[in-house]
């Protein structure tokens, strides 16, 4: 068994009383791709605010790429290779599609101390850029500025931002919330060809999406892991049906 | 709809292609003003205007830098104007009078304060940022009120304006005026550069949404800094030329009042433009100069009395007509061009 790329030993986070994430521990192997499920509310979001750097852990550790991360910021950790989505989309609104991208690049290639020459003319940038929003499918909005495209485009767009930073390890934040029939389509076509290229981590409450992506699936109810294994066995299992029961029919 | 109105006070992405106008015309205008001052008959106070509609015009723009493109509210940029003010002062009462050193030493001094200040005070956020860059500001006025070898309170008329290379034809309000603006063409073209460079993307990435900036692995912190720095230099250079303009320095140069006036004119011209923020300071600072007239003259049915108060006054119709501006001219007065040449 090769070594997993990111490990997680008994992560918490409280707020006041209430452990939001509760000895979490979990072990992604590379390449595959992990998706995380669970209710409403059982502290998916928080847990992976704890790996991407966005929220300090209370106790437990980060290890990633055999590398302990747990007290590095988000920016060093997105350098490492972790980089993540936003369940609320977060992009630059008043840049274009093509510059969003081309900003990820700038941020892993070459220096952002020039004071000198047009960033927004510069090839070395721009063309992974184009590259990145053409494996998303979004090669034809470049130009458009990121505030006005739609929902679902905007989803797309985050993941480029993702994959330009050239990241080891892609944790998404439901990136199929709020996008329609089509867009979502795409959104699962273009994860399927991710897949096996980079390690994902996938929080998603699209269970058709889950199980046809995942390789393995971890499930999180109040705050807690509570299976990890493969789709099939999750699916039969007994805790799950009984933390489901009510919720989601669709498990 | 938040990110609908964001993106109204972003450039379109195809104006980096087009060549803007209306940077050239302000400048050719201010180029071209010293031959209309000589045939006004009124030179030497036209030129002094304008001169100082220039000076104004560096600061605001060295402001609109960080506030326009970066969302930093710097409530202390007057601290700036005063320390290049003070190193002009200061070394020229000790017979450094030359600005190929009070320059450089006025810049060195800038760089610093801002370099200190700014790594305090932009771990803070919103109001409270407002308020540590006011907190430092304050500081430096009130040490120049207590420099009592420096004129204290009272301030302290330079001997003489700044040499060049042991030359004083900066002493010629021509050559002055000259001077000036070659600073803010310099200082508008580097500033231009920077906000297009890659250094200013992320600056103004930043401004539009700072924790995806950190999630594609920027620390913001650091280009916030470094535009602040360079921000507080082109003020100080500002400072520099106000010292020489006025051939007097006091710590009037930096109340919290002038930092307020230098906020208020790069809003009135339209934030993020940079020429905006000069035509914000003409607009602020002839406006000024020139409302009680105007008032006297619109008030032409009233009788004298009431006229003579009113022009008195002019004050009472200064802040509600800068606030209509504000409200009325959504993005300032670049706002309005813009919609202009839009259609």
């Amino acid at each position: 068994m090769a070594e997993p790329l990111l490990e997680l030993r008994s992560l918490r986070k409280a707020y006041g009383a209430l452990a939001v994430t509760d000895d979490v521990s979990l072990s992604i192997r590379p390449g595959e791709l992990h998706a995380i499920i669970g209710p409403n509310g059982a502290g998916k979001t928080t847990l992976i605010h704890q790996i991407s750097g966005m929220l300090p852990s209370d106790s437990g550790q980060i290890l990633f790429d055999g590398e302990n991360v747990t007290h590095l910021s988000m920016p060093q950790r997105v350098r490492r290779g972790l980089a993540r989505s936003f369940q609320i989309t977060s992009i630059l609104p008043g840049f274009s599609a093509l510059e969003n991208v081309a900003l990820a690049v700038q941020a892993r290639h070459g220096s952002s101390f020039r004071f000198f020459g047009n960033a927004a003319q510069e090839q070395a940038l721009n063309e992974p850029a184009m590259q990145h929003l053409n494996t998303v499918g979004l090669g034809g909005r470049a130009s458009i500025p990121a505030g006005l495209l739609s929902h679902g485009e905007k989803r797309q767009l985050e993941l480029a931002i993702a994959l330009a930073t050239e990241p080891k390890l892609l944790l998404l934040d439901e990136p199929l919330a709020g996008t329609g029939h089509e867009e979502s389509l795409r959104v699962v076509e273009t994860l399927r060809r991710l897949k096996g290229r980079i390690t994902i981590v996938l929080i998603e409450h699209d269970m058709d999406a889950v199980f046809s992506l995942a390789d393995r699936v971890s499930v999180v109810v109040y705050g807690r892991v509570i299976a990890t294994d493969t789709p099939e066995s999750v699916r039969a299992n007994e805790d799950v049906r009984t933390a489901y029961l009510g919720e989601e029919e669709t498990v | 709809m938040t990110e609908l109105t964001g993106t109204q006070t972003a450039p379109a992405p195809s104006s980096g292609m087009r060549i803007d106008i209306i940077p050239i015309i302000l400048f050719a205008a201010f180029a071209a003003a010293p031959l209309l001052a000589s045939a006004s008959g009124a030179e030497g106070y036209v030129l002094s205007l304008l001169t100082r509609v220039m000076i104004f015009g560096l600061a605001a723009m060295s402001l609109d830098l960080i506030l326009g493109y970066g969302a930093l509210v710097s409530f202390g940029h007057a601290a700036f104007l005063g320390i290049g003010a003070y190193a002009v002062g200061i070394l020229a009462s000790h017979g450094v009078e030359d600005a190929l050193i009070q320059i450089p030493v006025a810049l060195a001094a800038s760089a610093l304060f801002a370099l200190a200040t700014g790594a305090i005070s932009l771990r803070t956020k919103g109001v409270y940022f407002i308020m540590i860059t006011l907190a430092f500001a304050q500081m430096l006025f009130f040490l120049a009120t207590s420099l009592g070898p420096y004129g204290g309170d009272d301030g302290m008329t330079l001997p003489t304006r700044s040499l060049v290379a042991g030359a004083g034809f900066l002493e010629n309000d021509y050559a002055f005026y000259a001077a000036t603006l070659l600073c803010l063409i310099g200082a508008y073209l580097l500033s231009r550069a920077i906000v297009t460079s890659r250094f200013g993307r992320v600056l103004r990435g930043t401004k539009e949404n700072a924790v995806r900036m950190e999630a594609i692995g920027f620390q913001p912190f650091r280009f916030q800094l470094a535009a602040y720095v360079v921000s507080g230099m082109i003020a100080g250079l500002a400072g520099c030329l106000m010292a020489n303009q006025a051939e007097f320095i006091s710590p009037a140069f930096m109340t919290w009042q002038r930092s307020g006036e230098l906020i208020f004119m790069v809003v009135l011209g339209g934030l993020g433009s940079l020429h905006g923020a000069i035509i914000g300071a003409a607009a602020f600072l002839l406006l000024e100069e020139f409302l009680p007239e105007m008032l006297h003259a619109a008030s032409f049915f009233l009788n004298d009395d009431v006229r003579w108060r009113l022009t008195e006054n002019w004050q009472m119709a200064f802040g509600p007509i800068l606030i209509l501006i504000v409200l009325f001219a959504r993005g300032g007065i670049m706002g309005v061009l813009r919609r202009g040449s839009h259609g």
